[in-house]
């Protein structure tokens, strides 16, 4: 026998007691894995977003357009080095649940400000030469079995088209893949140019524009410059890092961030007082037996390491079985959500900081039972059977 | 008999109820020669339990000295008297006091955790003991699983596994009925007889305090002495 398994043989001596105390652990752990996961599929634009990049969007709201003359202007200002441009298309494959994050672009200078979007170069130049083809990230290819050279229907829930119908064919001419881990592909592109021609509102106007600076230094500079230019125009602008701006898109669903925290913080707190409450008990009913240990020879330190280290293992195993739990859930979910909320992927800071509320948790829930039994009075205690 | 095992010199005890102090000894001497197996007898509340754990290094003297193979043993820290118990005493309860989640085996081991023996070393140390108190067939039995007389056998097994110089004893046979409680002293004198080992026993029983080399008798704080063997 070793001094593990005099803590294990400890734990499990009640085990339906165990089983539900653990089963807590587990539903709180995996609901933060979750939630977590969550919170890193809609932080992965921003995560991933280029330093040297910005965001030009209107200034009342980026929803709103702003002309596509912009483009050429922004060009010009000193430290600029690319720019291009995006619509949102509010597209669906289908039916509305197929929801897609479908964008018109300017193919080369968006291709050429996003090198993390791969695309063999056969692909890419066939794209590039193709005004009615589309581009699809390999997620959404996989999810809807696109395959090169499909025909595939995309609708829009904001745009008709001159002929009045809400459809738009394209042929699929690229799939893209990450080019690091945490680059989103989960969406489409196709030509501006044709999405321009063929819509039946909305001229020469665009979504946002994308720049890229020559220093990530200068971008504060940049930005002041830009904002400056279109003010007072009936299109004031807002220039922000790319981050900033993911970071803003993401929040239009609230503040995420909050609502995770609450959550989790409701079932730590719920489960800091169960497992609590346990340990305490089980030290309370084991008076005797930290007595006949201490009398036989036990330390005060050696009954604390007992005490604290069944409430670790106690935390481990329920804590360790949630994100794992949560872990196969990313899964599933990134599975079943095609990306339609980014990437969603278990992290591994996900999985450490999930280790060190294991270890908070078995620490926490420990030390007032195994500060209690350190402390015990062996002659009192031995006095009261 | 043989030199002294355990000296205490002017040993007084007192324990606080409320404001006062109540004194359970005052000035109180005794020797405990090795290989000696001593009952102590006396009615409730007359000390005895007190004094045997004094003697265990389980509760500390308001004043006087006690002194253990030469050593002074009431000025030693907490760790130190944990260390001093684990390596010189082994303790036999009424109530066996066993681990209900630990086989028999598992239970003898316990005291040989502290020690830095490995794991072969401590299973043929369990293996003896168990074999000392005729258990070696249900040495994967818990405690539930062993009649009374076996459990007290455990825990004998328990006590002489590290190979003490002294067990104490409170009422080991409280529990138990009267054949099975001649098994266990039976026990008793042959550990104290055939493997040295010096014995005090707390009991209320007669009969039990038969089978020690010599009665004392505690009442008030101080002792009068009956050799049986004399």
């Amino acid at each position: 026998m070793t001094f593990f398994q005099l803590i294990r043989k400890n734990l499990f001596r009640k085990k339906l007691r165990t089983i539900l105390t653990t089963f807590a652990i587990f539903v709180a752990f995996a609901i933060f894995g979750i939630l977590a996961t969550f919170q890193n599929a809609l932080n992965s634009g921003a995560d991933t977003a280029s330093a040297d990049r910005l965001i030009v969007t209107n200034k009342i709201n980026f929803t709103l357009p702003m002309p596509i003359a912009y483009a050429s202007r922004v060009a010009t200002v000193p430290g600029v080095k690319l720019v291009s441009h995006a619509n949102w298309f509010g597209g669906y494959y289908q039916e509305p649940k197929n929801f897609l994050v479908a964008l018109a672009i300017d193919p080369q200078s968006y291709l050429d400000l996003y090198p993390e979007y791969v695309l063999p170069p056969a692909q890419r130049a066939a794209f590039l030469g193709d005004r009615g083809s589309i581009i699809v990230g390999e997620g959404l290819a996989k999810q809807f079995n696109w395959k090169l050279g499909d025909r595939i229907p995309i609708k829009s829930n904001i745009f008709r088209k001159v002929d009045g119908s809400d459809t738009w064919d394209f042929t699929v001419a690229g799939i893209m893949t990450p080019g690091s881990t945490g680059v989103d592909v989960n969406f489409v592109a196709f030509h501006y140019e044709y999405f321009k021609q063929t819509r039946s509102f909305g001229g020469d106007t665009i979504g946002w524009l994308i720049l890229r600076t020559e220093s990530p230094k200068e971008n504060e500079r940049i930005s002041r410059t830009i904002d400056a230019m279109f003010a007072n125009s009936p299109f004031e602008t807002e220039t922000k890092t790319e981050q900033a701006f993911n970071k803003a898109f993401t929040e239009q669903l609230g503040d995420v961030g909050f609502i995770i925290l609450l959550v989790v913080g409701a079932a730590f707190g719920t489960i800091l007082l169960i497992v609590g409450n346990t340990m305490m008990l089980t030290v309370r009913e084991r008076t005797n037996e930290i007595a006949v240990l201490k009398t036989i020879g036990f330390t005060a330190d050696s009954i604390f390491r007992l005490v604290i280290g069944e409430s670790l293992l106690l935390a481990s195993i329920g804590g360790l079985l949630g994100l794992g739990a949560a872990y196969a859930a990313s899964i599933g979910l990134a599975a079943v959500s095609g990306g339609r909320f980014g990437v969603m992927a278990f992290s591994p800071v996900t999985a450490l900081i999930g280790v060190g509320i294991i270890v908070a948790l078995g620490l926490l829930t420990g030390l007032l039972p195994a500060l209690r039994a350190m402390n015990l009075n062996v002659v009192t205690a031995l006095g009261r059977k | 008999m043989s030199e002294a095992l355990i000296v205490l010199k002017g040993i007084g005890k007192r324990y606080k109820r409320g404001k006062q102090s109540v004194p359970i000894f005052e000035h109180l001497d005794m020797t405990i020669p090795r290989q000696d197996f001593a009952a102590i007898m006396g009615p409730s509340g007359s000390g005895k339990t007190t004094l045997l754990n004094l003697l265990g290094g389980i509760d500390r003297p308001s004043e006087g000295t006690i002194n253990f193979d030469g050593k002074r043993m009431d000025n030693l820290s907490e760790n130190q008297l944990a260390a001093f118990r684990a390596a010189n005493i082994g303790f036999i309860f009424q109530f066996y006091n066993l681990m209900p989640m630990l086989s028999a085996a598992q239970n003898v081991e316990l005291p040989l955790l502290l020690t830095k023996l490995g794991p072969r070393a401590r299973r043929e140390r369990v293996k003896t003991a168990l074999a000392v108190v005729g258990l070696s067939d249900r040495a994967r039995h818990k405690p539930s699983e062993l009649s009374g007389g076996q459990q007290q056998r455990v825990a004998i097994a328990r006590a002489i596994v590290s190979d003490p110089k002294l067990l104490l004893c409170d009422e080991p046979t409280g529990d138990l009925d009267r054949e099975t409680a001649g098994e266990i002293l039976g026990m008793l004198q042959t550990l104290n007889r055939d493997l040295g080992k010096t014995i005090v026993m707390v009991t209320h029983d007669p009969e039990a305090a038969r089978f020690a080399k010599r009665t004392l008798h505690l009442d008030k704080g101080r002792f009068s002495e009956k050799d049986l063997n004399a």
